[in-house]
């Protein structure tokens, strides 16, 4: 392929040779010699006291090493840390030990942990200790905790109210009070469990004779978790290295660093051997964070003509039992700013409060806030609409930011970078359509079929982000990036990420983007990420964030090669630096494009750095570090229409039709923008109709095994007919926007307005998440829709 | 092959009145993997699939649940799909085993493989070795299969970030070139598999 064409080309992925053949090194396929094996015994009480723990019998068994308690670690690691106290917000972070002390808070956390020479021993240890406990009331939901005489956690958290955040814009009290249409409503965003295929996992190796740690973990963001690991061991930066090769999925709940990966970097110091753990599944989904869980009381204004004028939204989120690293940030920052979505909506008010109870903690889960909130305003729209008899899809053009008032400051505070919100809401209906879609469904409802349409137009705020806005917002560090391209005497070109790709395929992505800047062969450049010895420090992939913002310094770091390459290639053509040109890969006189030096013989020059090669007082080499701190957020947005079909005889749903138009600006590699915009619709789906984290009333996670959990298989889910638009964001040097999470937050309202249309002819206006048959199916009886 | 009976082991003269129960003896299990013959001493209690992870070293089949609901360790015993989280090692004493690192012949992919590369069929890549496998078993089950069908064939390997889409397109592929090869290699053997 012509290097020039690279660009914007559907690229096999470069990953995919060592995952489709095995070879590929996730975690928990790290081998080192004499490895001992670690196991955490874990609490059966949502909350209780610890009276006794007595390990004797355990420490005795074959295989056995160690076991230690929380008493036994004391003071030797500290409490984990959250990293987002937000600012503004009245945060109060309790101290959560990596292994509880006296007192448990969740059915799951840990209360010792055995290291054996096998899994099974470490297994056979953790049945043979006993641990006396005094069970204490336990408090799951979010409502019941802060009332007074609830059962309190932690005596520094008056309430369980761990969290308060207000954010506004405009005059809301008035917008409401001048209205002529008001819609009020309780939504319940339900708690889901992340499900990454590959559960968390870490092996730590101790060199006494360095003092270096080596830690092979399963992480999103490698030098961030080095970071909170020394912050909780004490073992300082310099001296931990974190490797994380492959990663098996993490959709947010690889971001946080947990007490276990601590623990494991603790063991393997204190006994001198390599120490790996490696979570089941069920310890996943006790002890690895959930995501979402809102009860959301929402107010809209508006008039009759279909114009929006106010929202007013009061949201009571779940913590769980601990504050998670980015916890108190995700039902905040990451949520109340984009309520308005795509909508011109002057009055804005939200209000959060944030609870800690006796669940798994609740941390960011693909989307991570924005979900919620796209799900409240385009819910709100369908309601809306439905009211005031206006096709939902109409009230949306009403309300659209138009496209020539980019950018565009929202009553919540926001900047839009660019948008054409009409143009993917009109490409999505002719997909479908929709006139002729709204007939024929009119048709079929006449015949007795429940079917419906759902459209869903969201704006995402990602590409995080501006250092000094994150900062503002309390988050503990910049979110800019990092990258060094190095380009080596041969002209062959490393490229070292702060980005730590683990899917989203940016080891492609970004060759294709070197590839581009430097003009040299795809083949010809190596991507690097995912150790902390190797790349500089950076931020890793979130957030949709690796592609702009890594890509930025990536552009960055390529852009200054060039200028150096031109200062050295005008030394060797004799010629002035401003009349040196570079394109395609070579370095060439203005006008004399006969003359002219490859990028590889610039860089042979650049390390030779003989008299003849460099110009004198200029340092040897060609690399460059960059760090790219976007000026802005940036904000892709799009249109979705899902078109259901409800069996009335089960209540099940059947996705007829899903379509996806998303805008995420140019795309570096549209097969993987495709495949990214797959996976989270096919999330955003299972949160709409089966998923759902259910704890009984003592604690006790009743989806704690995939036998109950309900991720779908491929019988479940649809074909997914998707498209793009292209409004490139103004302020990237590529014009990049992020898609990693855009999937994940149009599609859940776009099948619940879809089942509610259908449910409408019967006065169904709301049904909480998820519409699973036996649901739809009460409804049905209830409506006397079927017998 | 010599097969040591399953019975309690026998431990030093001197420790006689310890009991060692089941568990803890070592079984002789002979298996051929991926065409490569092993004889290695077990614990009955090992699963087969860590085994092949951690005594073979083949770290291409993964773990994903402990409900056997996942299939990310699904892998070909005597040529039908198992889920190898679900088997003991000593319940593949004597039968043959293909692994995802079996499947390409030297540095040429299976048509699966290649189909999986061709069309993003795999994003973090962890349920990716299962599901190969699987599809590997379906398709030889049902060569010439409907969208549909597939989805069914894979019903028990769960994928979290394609949403299967690509998967399925992927299999698809596979299952038309797979068709053409047998057609061109093996006429008559082709012409019986669409018979059965």
């Amino acid at each position: 392929m012509a290097v020039s064409a690279i660009f914007g080309a559907k690229v096999n992925r470069r990953e995919d040779p060592r995952l489709i053949s095995g070879t590929g090194t996730y975690a928990s396929d790290v081998a080192l010699a004499n490895m001992a094996y670690a196991a955490f015994l874990r609490s059966p009480h949502a909350h209780a006291k610890i009276k006794r723990i007595d390990a004797e019998k355990a420490k005795k068994l074959p295989g056995v090493v160690t076991v230690l308690t929380g008493k036994d670690i004391g003071s030797k690691l500290n409490p984990v840390p959250c990293a987002w106290p937000v600012t503004g917000a009245d945060v109060k972070i309790p101290k959560y030990y990596p292994i509880a002390v006296d007192r448990v808070r969740y059915v799951g956390d840990p209360v010792a942990v055995v290291v054996a020479t096998s899994p099974y021993e470490a297994a056979d240890a953790l049945d043979a200790i006993v641990v006396e406990y005094d069970p204490l009331p336990a408090v799951i939901l979010q409502e019941e905790a802060m009332k007074k005489g609830a059962p309190l956690l932690y005596e520094e958290v008056p309430n369980n109210i761990a969290l308060h955040w207000k954010i506004g814009g405009g005059n809301v009290s008035d917008a409401f009070s001048n209205a002529e249409v008001t819609i009020k409503e309780r939504f319940v965003n339900q708690r889901l469990q992340p499900t990454a295929i590959e559960t968390r996992g870490a092996t730590a190796q101790y060199d006494p004779s360095t003092g270096m740690l080596t830690m092979w973990v399963t992480t999103q963001n490698p030098h961030v978790h080095r970071l909170l690991l020394t912050l909780m061991t004490g073992i300082p930066e310099q001296k931990l290295r974190i490797i994380s090769k492959d990663v098996g999925g993490g959709f947010g709940s690889k971001i946080p660093c947990y007490g276990p990966e601590a623990v494991v970097a603790l063991l393997a110091k204190e006994t001198g051997v390599p120490i790996k753990w490696v979570e089941d599944r069920h310890e996943n989904y006790v002890a690895t964070i959930h995501g979402r869980d809102h009860v959301q009381y929402v107010e809209l204004a508006g008039k009759k003509d279909g114009t929006i004028t106010g929202l007013r939204v009061k949201v009571y989120s779940n913590l769980g039992a601990w504050l998670s690293t980015a916890a108190p940030g995700v039902p905040t920052i990451l949520f109340g700013l984009i309520l308005p979505g795509a909508y011109k909506i002057p009055n804005v008010e939200c209000e959060v409060y944030g609870m800690v109870t006796n669940t798994t903690g609740i941390d960011a889960y693909r989307g991570a806030g924005r979900p919620e909130a796209t799900y409240i305003i385009e819910r709100l729209v369908d309601i809306f609409a439905h009211k005031i008899g206006m096709d939902p899809a109409e009230v949306r053009l009403k309300n659209f930011i138009p496209k020539d008032k980019f950018p565009y400051n929202t009553a919540t505070g926001l900047a839009y970078d660019s948008g054409n919100y009409e143009g993917a809401l009109f490409k999505a209906l002719g997909m479908v359509s929709y006139d002729n879609l709204r007939r024929e469904l009119q048709m079929l409802r006449s015949e007795g079929k429940l079917v419906g349409v759902g459209i869903s137009s969201y704006v995402e705020v990602c590409g995080l982000g501006p250092s000094s806005v994150v900062r503002s917002t309390g988050f503990a560090l910049g979110l800019w990036e990092s990258a060094i391209v190095r380009v080596h005497p041969s002209g062959k070109v490393s490229v070292f990420t702060g980005g730590h790709p683990h899917g989203q395929g940016e080891e492609t992505t970004f060759a294709q983007i070197t590839a581009s800047e430097l003009g040299v062969l795809i083949d010809d450049v190596e991507v690097i990420h995912g150790d902390t010895d190797r790349i500089p420090f950076g931020m890793g992939t979130y957030g949709s964030r690796t592609t702009p913002v890594a890509g930025g310094s990536i552009v960055i770091a390529c852009r200054r090669i060039k200028d150096k390459g031109k200062k050295i290639a005008a030394h060797l053509l004799e010629a002035r630096e401003e009349d040196v040109q570079f394109d395609s890969g070579k370095f060439f006189v203005t006008g004399v494009p006969g003359v002219s030096k490859t990028l590889a013989e610039v860089a042979w020059a650049s390390y030779g750095a003989g008299s003849n090669e460099i110009p004198s007082g200029m340092e040897p080499g060609l690399e460059s570090t960059a760090f790219y701190d976007p000026p802005s957020f940036v904000f892709p947005f799009g249109t979705h229409v899902c078109q259901v079909e409800i069996d009335k005889e089960s209540g099940q749903v059947k996705i007829k039709r899903y379509v996806a138009v998303d805008d995420c600006g140019k795309q570096v590699n549209p097969m993987i923008v495709e495949g990214q915009v797959h996976g989270g619709i096919a999330q955003g789906i299972a949160q709409a109709l089966w998923e759902e984290a259910v704890y009984d009333e003592h604690g006790n996670l009743l989806t704690g095994t995939l036998s109950e959990y309900a991720v779908p298989t491929a019988v479940e889910l649809p074909k997914y007919e998707t498209t793009s638009t292209e409004t490139p964001s103004p302020h990237h040097p590529l014009g990049l926007k992020g898609v990693g999470e855009t999937g994940t937050i149009a599609s859940t309202p776009a099948v619940v307005n879809a089942v509610c249309d259908a449910l409408s002819p019967y006065g169904v206006e709301n049904i909480d998440m998820p519409l699973r048959s036996d649901k739809i199916w009460r409804i049905l009886k209830e409506k006397g829709i079927s017998k | 092959m010599s097969k040591k009976p399953m019975s309690v082991r026998k431990t030093s003269r001197r420790s006689k009145k310890i009991w060692v129960p089941e568990v803890f003896s070592q079984k002789t299990i002979r298996v051929i993997v991926n065409g490569k013959e092993y004889v290695r001493d077990v614990k009955p209690r090992l699963l087969l699939v860590d085994f092949l992870r951690d005594s073979l070293g083949l770290t291409g089949t993964h773990v994903g649940c402990d409900t056997s609901n996942c299939g990310a360790c699904t892998v070909i015993l005597n040529g039908r799909s198992v889920k190898s989280c679900s088997m003991f090692a000593i319940q593949a004493d004597g039968k043959e085993i293909l692994t995802i690192e079996g499947l390409a012949k030297g540095n040429q992919f299976h048509p699966l493989q290649q189909a999986f590369w061709d069309n993003h069929g795999l994003q973090c890549g962890f349920c990716t070795p299962g599901m190969i496998m699987q599809a590997y078993w379906f398709l030889k089950e049902n060569p010439h299969p409907s969208e549909e069908q597939i989805r069914w064939g894979i019903a028990g390997n769960l994928c979290r970030c394609t949403g299967y889409s690509n998967i399925v397109k992927a299999i698809q592929v596979a299952s038309e070139k797979i068709g053409v090869e047998q057609m061109q290699v093996e006429p008559r053997k082709q012409r019986m598999v669409r018979r059965s």
